[in-house]
């Protein structure tokens, strides 16, 4: 129990509150069709970080995510100027983008040799999920105790602190959010700032893909991104139980992956883990599929 | 010193490996920019990242099916043949659900969660530590610094097939490309026509893997495309000056890095397209 308590537990509530965070956005990205926004977000991270760590020679935390909020900003400005500019698809935009800011974070890192930096590309890619335990944690007293709470990894309470303000941005702006999405023509003579609203979103996506990605890796902050709001899409058209379901979906996936890639090369006898970002994952995309083979094609249809 | 180096494999005097493997990637770049302008125009540039982060799993099952049959895992043809296995099944996947949801959501689902499998089967070969897995991470960015010559000549023969099988279907893929309707009042069948398309891609990300690494390929098959947008009206033309592009850009690229073995050469070719689309776009030719 109290080795439950130490190893997993942290890991597996901060993919817990990754997973949410990434939803939440997720939801309303797949609604206007700009669920590759997340993939192209969580690959400029890397340059992001890299950059504001040969800028600052500094490795906390917040000073690395500010850089991973300024370049997934420049990013999405890119984006958007470029798309205008050559009047080019945003799929073909984004990959323009996102690939040549990735590549440039490549080069950096290995031609400055950032060894400071406890960071490789591989690391960017899956995270590192399971190094984030408790270590003073002595058992289920322990969550009582201010002393040993106070040395939670940090990710605990920055992802349930982003997470939750997330949550409360979505439920002020959910009518403004809704009909923009929707019937962005309406919302204007309505007098909502739809500029507005959709950089609000894009921003919002930013800051939920750059907490994650700092604890789980660029991969699970992608399948999160779009997994669980695409799988309860598909068993509902109501937006709020969309959202609902998609945070249920969120926390599942987390949760039986983080448990897969635990226990299940125990079972088979095999003495060792497998990663957990990639196992959550691939459970994202295997409770996808299960909903889209079970998904009647009359409420396919209508998407 | 480096200069020099990088001078002599721009000229194919930096030995006879390194040649092939400049010629190799520049039939590679030419393949990717052909057929990543059909595919642009087609709108689906991103079902190219989708296969080729789907080759991930393909690579480590296969790698665990020849340590099973006595090998040390790194038997190419065999890793290749995986890759464009699970490839394909992404490719599928991404089909079957676009069905119930949006291209680009059902596009980023399969990517990440394959990739995600595949990220698994990487740390289970690494668990039971057999064969010879180290290096097996080059997929991911690519290397062709130290390349053998048996690699360079798949590449560039793979390059030159599907060049080749681009070059007979130009007109088909052209009017396709060009107004799909109006290709099937020609008598064209236009979903055939994309699923070939798409299969060519295939080819050039199980190439690609080698060159650039599989997160990086999209680059090369979109940015020469749409860079080659700028300049050109007329399919066909984009698609010459695309192939052009790709092949300028893996050439230089597979150059430099002979001289900095290093720095992976994936992120060093998307680069070098990324500029050539950046001084296209603020000299800004006429709009394509």
């Amino acid at each position: 129990m109290a080795e439950f308590i130490a190893l997993s537990l942290p890991p597996m509530v901060i993919a817990c509150l990754a997973a949410l965070a990434c939803a939440l956005p997720g939801n309303f990205l797949l609604l206007s069709r700009r669920a590759m926004l997340g993939d192209a977000i969580s690959h400029v991270v890397l340059p992001g970080i890299v950059v504001a760590f040969l800028l600052s020679g500094s490795t906390s935390g917040w000073v690395m995510g500010a850089g991973a909020l300024v370049a997934a900003g420049v990013s999405a400005l890119v984006i958007e100027g470029v798309t205008l500019r050559a009047r080019m698809d945003p799929g073909a935009a984004m990959a323009v983008v996102f690939t040549a800011m990735f590549a440039a974070g490549v080069v950096l890192l290995e031609v400055t040799g950032t060894s400071g930096l406890h960071l490789d590309v591989e690391h960017a890619l899956y995270g590192n999920l399971e190094s984030l335990i408790w270590l003073s944690a002595t058992g289920p007293q322990s969550l009582i105790d201010p002393a040993a709470l106070a040395t939670l990894p940090v990710e605990v309470p920055r992802l349930a602190l982003i997470a939750a303000s997330l949550g409360l941005v979505l439920w002020v702006a959910w009518r403004p959010l809704v009909i923009t999405i929707f019937d962005p023509v309406f919302a204007r003579t309505q007098g909502i700032p739809t500029t507005v609203v959709t950089a609000g979103l894009t921003a919002a996506t930013a800051l939920a893909a750059v907490a994650a990605f700092q604890a789980v890796g660029s991969i699970l902050t992608i399948a999160m991104l779009i997994c669980p709001p695409a799988t309860a899409r598909l068993l509902t058209r109501q937006l709020q139980r969309q959202v609902a379901a998609s945070c249920g979906f969120a926390v599942s996936a987390a949760v039986i992956g983080y448990g897969l890639a635990g226990y299940a090369p125990l079972w088979l006898g095999l003495p060792f883990t497998v990663s957990a970002s990639g196992m959550i994952a691939t459970v994202a995309g295997l409770q996808l599929a299960l909903a889209a083979t079970f998904t009647s094609q009359a409420v396919a249809s209508r998407l | 010193m480096m200069l020099g180096l990088m001078r002599d494999a721009l000229l194919l005097q930096a030995g006879y490996n390194s040649a092939l493997v400049s010629i190799g990637a520049a039939l590679l770049g030419a393949a990717a920019g052909g057929a990543g302008a059909f595919l642009t125009l087609r709108r689906r540039a991103l079902m190219s990242d989708a296969m080729a982060h789907a080759t991930l799993p393909g690579i480590g099952l296969a790698f665990l099916v020849s340590v099973a049959l006595g090998g040390d895992g790194r038997f190419l043809p065999g890793l290749m043949m995986g890759a464009a296995l699970t490839a394909l099944g992404g490719l599928w996947a991404v089909q079957w659900l676009s069905r119930h949801l949006p291209e680009d959501a059902a596009t980023g689902a399969v990517l990440s969660s394959f990739y995600g499998f595949g990220i698994v089967l990487l740390t289970v070969i690494q668990g039971i530590a057999v064969g010879r897995p180290a290096g097996l991470e080059t997929v991911l960015l690519g290397s062709t610094a130290g390349m053998l010559r048996a690699d360079a000549v798949v590449i560039g023969g793979g390059g030159a097939l599907i060049l080749a099988a681009l070059w007979l279907l130009r007109r088909p893929l052209a009017m396709v490309a060009f107004d799909p309707v109006h290709a099937r009042l020609s008598g064209l069948n236009p979903q055939r026509l994309d699923t070939l398309l798409l299969v060519l891609v295939l080819g050039v990300v199980l190439v690609g893997l080698n060159v650039t690494g599989l997160i990086l390929i999209v680059a090369l098959i979109v940015t020469p495309a749409v860079t080659a947008r700028l300049w050109v009206q007329t399919v066909q033309g984009m698609a010459v000056l695309a192939a052009c592009i790709g092949a300028a850009c893996g050439y230089v690229g597979a150059a430099i890095s002979t001289a900095l073995p290093d720095v992976p050469t994936g992120p060093v070719i998307v680069l070098l397209a990324t500029s050539v689309f950046a001084l296209s776009l603020i000299r800004r030719p006429r709009y394509g």
